[in-house]
């Protein structure tokens, strides 16, 4: 699957399918600050993304005062 | 799709997103409910709105101020917004448009402030004049500029995107020194008195998962991207901090943060008190001052004299070593 990463954004490929959960673990991301984002629409922890889904993983902690 | 995913707790149609505070997950509809459910209720808890009262949403583009903006619409609330132009390079320019998107698409009213042009000044300038932290300088001159837009503008009650893991982040840092003064007044509530107006946070109960979940269902377009002058800075330290407790421990950010609002935060009361009566006003803008000049008056007159400093050179003299 594609992943966009932001934050840089940027792009990285995974291959296989993967639990949201498992992706998130395996690229050492904190589920309390993600949401995960396929066709515009949330995807929950257990859902499942497919090899060839497109998906953002978004970041959703801002800085600042 | 071979998805068996999990049930909204709700109405065991697919959920969308995974609540682990709340030990469950939720559809869309019923997310969107439970959301509105925590700012009704904060709204309610603190007394902080009106439907009579003229509310100003100090709008930055991103997720809190639009998601916090939207809701109040939507329960039925009167907001205006407001925009203030940092002066941040591109971060600024588009973060800008992201306001003005979500604004001119609703016919809503968006009052903007340029500090440049208003003041002489922009938030990397003021940073390096001033030799503050950046979030620091922008910090002070947001606050200070929704207070008198608030004022100027006839609003009663000023309201800011601030959510959960923000105030608990806040509170973290105060606790780790002891802040007491700092503790005593970090209250979800601000009432107005002389030369400041009512301050609100309706979005203190829902975290910015939550509030960036919000925005992705209602279709909400924010600015995604961090602010550069962000990064490194203490007060993200904090909340990955706490959000490294939360996973562990899911409910735990929650709890610390509203458990001081009922346990610690009347306990100090009397100590906010005392602070608030000893300040004076500041000569120069009638705002209330520790001092003859408030700060505020100082930074502008500090900034405004000093050459415009490119964003660039701030990020990159060290992300913010504080
Ligand atoms: S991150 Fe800091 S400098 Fe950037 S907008 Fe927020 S308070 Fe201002
Ligand atoms: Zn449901
Ligand atoms: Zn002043």
């Amino acid at each position: 699957m594609r992943v966009l990463l932001r934050n840089p954004s940027r792009e990285i490929e995974i291959a296989g399918r993967r639990r949201v959960h498992a992706l998130l673990t395996e690229l050492g991301l904190n589920r309390e600050s993600h949401l995960i984002i396929r066709n515009g629409t949330l995807v929950p922890g257990d859902g499942l993304l497919e090899a060839d889904d497109v998906i953002e993983i978004r970041p959703v902690i801002s800085g600042g005062s | 799709m071979p998805d068996v995913g999990s049930k909204c707790r709700v109405c065991k149609q697919p959920a969308i997103i995974d609540l682990p505070r709340h030990n469950a997950n939720f559809c869309a509809e019923h997310f969107l409910e439970l959301c509105r459910r925590q700012v009704v209720k904060a709204i309610d808890q603190f007394d902080m709105l009106t439907k009579d009262d003229r509310i100003l949403v100090a709008v930055s583009g991103g997720k809190d101020s639009l998601a916090v903006w939207d809701m109040l619409l939507e329960l039925g609330y009167h907001a205006d917004g407001l925009y203030i132009g940092l002066g941040i390079g591109d971060y600024s320019d588009i973060s800008g448009d992201y306001a003005r998107a979500f604004a001119a698409a609703r016919g809503l009213k968006l009052i903007e402030i340029k500090l440049r042009d208003e003041y002489g000044y922009d938030i990397p300038t003021a940073a390096r004049a001033t030799r503050r932290v950046p979030c620091s300088a922008c910090g002070l001159s947001k606050r200070h500029l929704f207070d008198k837009a608030a004022l100027d503008g006839g609003y009663t009650v000023l309201v800011t995107g601030h959510n959960l893991d923000d105030e608990a982040a806040v509170l973290l840092g105060n606790t780790l020194r002891w802040e007491i003064g700092y503790l005593a007044r970090q209250l979800p509530v601000l009432p107005a008195r002389d030369g400041l107006p009512k301050k609100v946070k309706p979005l203190v109960r829902l975290t910015e998962r939550e509030t960036a979940a919000w925005c992705v269902v209602r279709g909400i377009d924010y600015l995604v991207d961090e602010c550069p002058m962000a990064a490194g800075n203490r007060h993200l330290g904090h909340k990955e901090t706490l959000n490294a407790i939360e996973a562990q421990s899911p409910g735990s950010k929650a709890a610390f943060y509203l458990n001081f609002l009922e346990r610690m935060a009347p306990l100090l009361a009397a100590h906010a008190e005392q602070e608030r009566d000893a300040l004076q006003t500041c000569n120069q803008c009638g705002a209330p001052s520790g001092g003859e000049l408030c700060a505020f008056c100082r930074l502008v007159v500090t900034s405004s004299q000093h050459e415009p400093v490119p964003v660039e050179l701030i990020m990159r003299g060290g992300r913010n070593r504080r």
